[in-house]
């Protein structure tokens, strides 16, 4: 199968830019994720990696327009979707959207599914709503795509309801449900994180198999550096409600540039390596509120840090071809044309 | 021997001159099932079922497994948390899996627990300073200014600042929780830790420092840890020796190299080729296991892998193999061996 470089020319399926998402605390909006920009080009996997709190769910949900209403609000930047910016659509177009172009997978398949209504009951709904067919149909259709995610029985369990079902199982169903109406994008938050070793592989194979079979994009947020290792094109590394770095699989694991990124990876035990001592990052990440709004975020944790680094804010920038970093160590431009940007 | 010239280098500790701490023979944890009207008990979950291992002192025994694979109930029987329902534990020696009330509570000063959740085990109405106190105020008998600079010290030595003492649980990330979680189980400085999934619910950078405090502290205070986890690749950082369970059941047990080199049970083997590893290069072909784990309250005949197994032969329904040693300090229970 011919890949697609990011070089080339196609209009990229979900771009997004300088995107700002704010929560209001009191009555003041605290940015959670400030000046993002990347794109999604059309049949990759895109991981978003970073630990808890570094924005990447709230990402995922201001593309989905899902955030909390009156406390989380998209104040800035562009969310393009085919050339649409998903952030200026009212709630009626956004919801012809959500679950048919864009869907979503989430960490927790039992709160995910509604524990009173049947399987079957909620695979239909999704088709029900988004395509013109009859309920007959629709619970055919249903049956057929347990049947591809690889559940057993599929006629039987169409009329189960989840709390009958193992946690693989119901994740299989919530996989079922994302691909009812063979989206462009799914967007997958931690969709291996509270299961077994043993089911997650399970999973991650059958995510990358509908994914070529479907011609789709996956944004896969995750924690698990292993699991962008396994099935993810390129990587976005995030720290604190900002980019950090941005590469392919393949170069990051191979030459991390940020110290972030590097310190992340060393943190991991390894399978092949034994050490008495794994990498460790001193402090905790800056709250919502004492963000430093100068400089780089991760100064105050950062081994390498330097005076400058409090002062100048680093900007995402492309350090080798296809390898974009935000860290003054890889600066092109001078320290005194970076503080007139700013 | 030299302990402490041991103690420090890279390789692994000798475990051959050390004596048992810690010696677990068929031991069965059930949980009855009631049902019915008369909320009688109609079968057992066979949580633990028939398991043996010895750990030797300053050694760390990790034991993985998928969830409901019994490792917990393992950790918690041991404790005296959960009553066994057959075999024994000894403790240096000492059977404990009778003893009761006084002589139950003098024992349990040996062995302390570190939990999953530091979230849900730390008491919320608790100051950090009470709740580290607490078991030394069980057990000793010590003026108020001692215990305080025994608490500090306690802290200090968990990576915590002194003024942790005054402040309560909610203050703390999760990290500095698991700290304090660990500062109290070594308050009355015990001989066997067992940490039960310490780090899963933490971020992978905190995780490690939790990791690299408890092999200090294990170096430090002469400890042997019993490590709880279900990532294989953390418990093969922290551990000398690895038990896998399966069902209640241990199917191979192997020191740390052995196993992951050549891991001989088909279990095993799925379960190492499942960790996703962190590198692209490395994307091989894997064992995928078909299906979920049996539920353990009616486990498979045989042997207990044998409905997921791609190895499994006709005899495998039939008889349950028991765990042989097939190299020095090897152990699997599979027929193939």
């Amino acid at each position: 199968m011919a890949r697609l470089t990011s070089g080339q020319k196609e209009t990229p399926l979900l771009e997004i830019k300088d995107l700002q998402t704010g929560f209001k605390i009191g009555k003041d909006y605290y940015n959670a994720v400030e000046k993002v920009s990347f794109r999604v080009d059309r049949r990759k996997i895109v991981g978003i990696v970073g630990e808890s709190g570094c924005g990447k769910s709230v990402m995922s949900l201001s593309v989905m327009q899902l955030l909390p209403k009156g406390i989380g609000k998209v104040r800035g930047g562009e969310i393009n979707f085919e050339g649409r910016d998903l952030s200026k659509l009212s709630e009626r177009e956004m919801n012809k959207i959500r679950g048919k172009d864009i869907s979503m997978i989430f960490q927790e398949p039992m709160t995910a599914l509604n524990p009173v209504f049947t399987i079957g009951y909620q695979l239909e709904e999704v088709l029900l709503n988004h395509e013109n067919i009859t309920k007959k149909e629709a619970r055919l259709k249903g049956i057929a795509l347990l049947k591809s995610v690889g559940i057993p029985r599929p006629e039987k369990i169409v009329d189960e309801y989840p709390h009958q079902l193992s946690g693989g199982m119901r994740q299989r169903v919530m996989i079922s449900m994302a691909i009812a109406c063979q989206p462009k994008l799914l967007i997958a938050d931690e969709p291996t994180t509270a299961l077994d070793v043993t089911v997650q592989a399970q999973i991650l194979e059958l995510l990358k198999d509908i994914q070529e079979v479907n011609d789709m994009s996956i944004i896969m947020i995750t924690h698990d550096l292993g699991v962008v290792a396994e099935i993810c094109d390129e990587v976005i590394v995030m720290y604190a409600g900002k980019i950090v770095e941005r590469t392919d699989v393949e170069t990051l694991f191979e030459s991390p540039k940020h110290p972030y990124t590097q310190l992340l990876m060393d943190a991991i035990p390894k399978m092949d390596e034994r050490k008495e001592k794994l990498a460790t990052i001193d402090g905790l990440v800056p709250s919502i509120k004492q963000m430093p709004q100068v400089g780089c975020r991760f100064a105050n944790r950062c081994p390498k840090a330097m005076p400058e680094c409090t002062v100048i804010t680093p900007q995402l920038e492309e350090d080798e071809a296809n390898h974009e970093v935000a860290c003054l160590l890889y600066k092109n431009s001078t320290p005194m044309e970076r503080v007139g940007q700013r | 021997m030299n302990i402490t010239a041991a103690s420090k280098g890279t390789q692994p500790k000798p475990i051959v001159e050390k004596e048992t701490l810690l010696d677990i023979r068929n031991l069965k944890t059930y949980y009855p099932v009631k049902g019915g009207f008369l909320k009688r008990t109609i079968g057992h979950v066979k949580a633990v079922d028939d398991i043996s291992f010895e750990i030797k002192k300053g050694e760390t025994l990790g034991l993985v497994g998928e969830s409901g694979c019994g490792k917990s109930t393992t950790g918690r029987t041991i404790l005296r948390l959960l009553k066994p329902t057959d075999g024994q534990i000894l403790f240096e020696g000492k059977d404990i899996t009778a003893i009761s009330g006084t002589e139950l509570r003098r024992a349990r000063q040996d062995f302390q627990m570190v939990f999953q959740d530091p979230y849900a085990s730390l008491n919320p109405t608790q100051s950090v300073g009470d709740i580290i106190s607490e078991p030394i105020r069980n057990y000793k008998k010590i003026s108020k200014k001692e215990l305080k600079s025994e608490v500090l010290d306690l802290l200090s030595r968990v990576g915590l600042p002194a003024e942790a003492y005054d402040k309560y649980g909610h203050e703390f990330s999760g990290g500095q929780r698991q700290r304090i979680g660990i500062a109290r189980a070594l308050a009355l400085k015990p001989k066997l830790i067992i940490a039960d999934e310490p780090v899963s619910a933490l971020d992978v950078s905190v995780q490690s420092q939790v990791l690299n405090l408890l092999k200090e502290l294990q170096d430090e205070f002469d400890l042997t840890y019993l490590f709880i986890a279900h990532d294989l690749s953390v418990v093969k950082h922290m551990s000398d020796r690895i038990g896998v369970m399966y069902l209640g059941n241990m199917v191979e047990i192997a020191t740390n190299d052995s196993l992951y080199e050549e891991p001989l049970h088909p279990y095993t083997q799925a379960l190492i080729s499942a960790i996703p590893e962190a590198d692209p290069k490395k994307r091989k072909k894997r064992i995928i296991l078909e299906g979920d784990v049996p539920s353990p309250q009616n486990p498979p005949s045989g042997c207990p892998f044998h409905t997921r197994c791609p190895m499994a032969k006709e005899e495998c329904s039939q008889i349950k193999p028991a765990l042989k040693e097939v190299k020095p300090g090897h152990h699997v229970a599979c027929i193939l061996y």
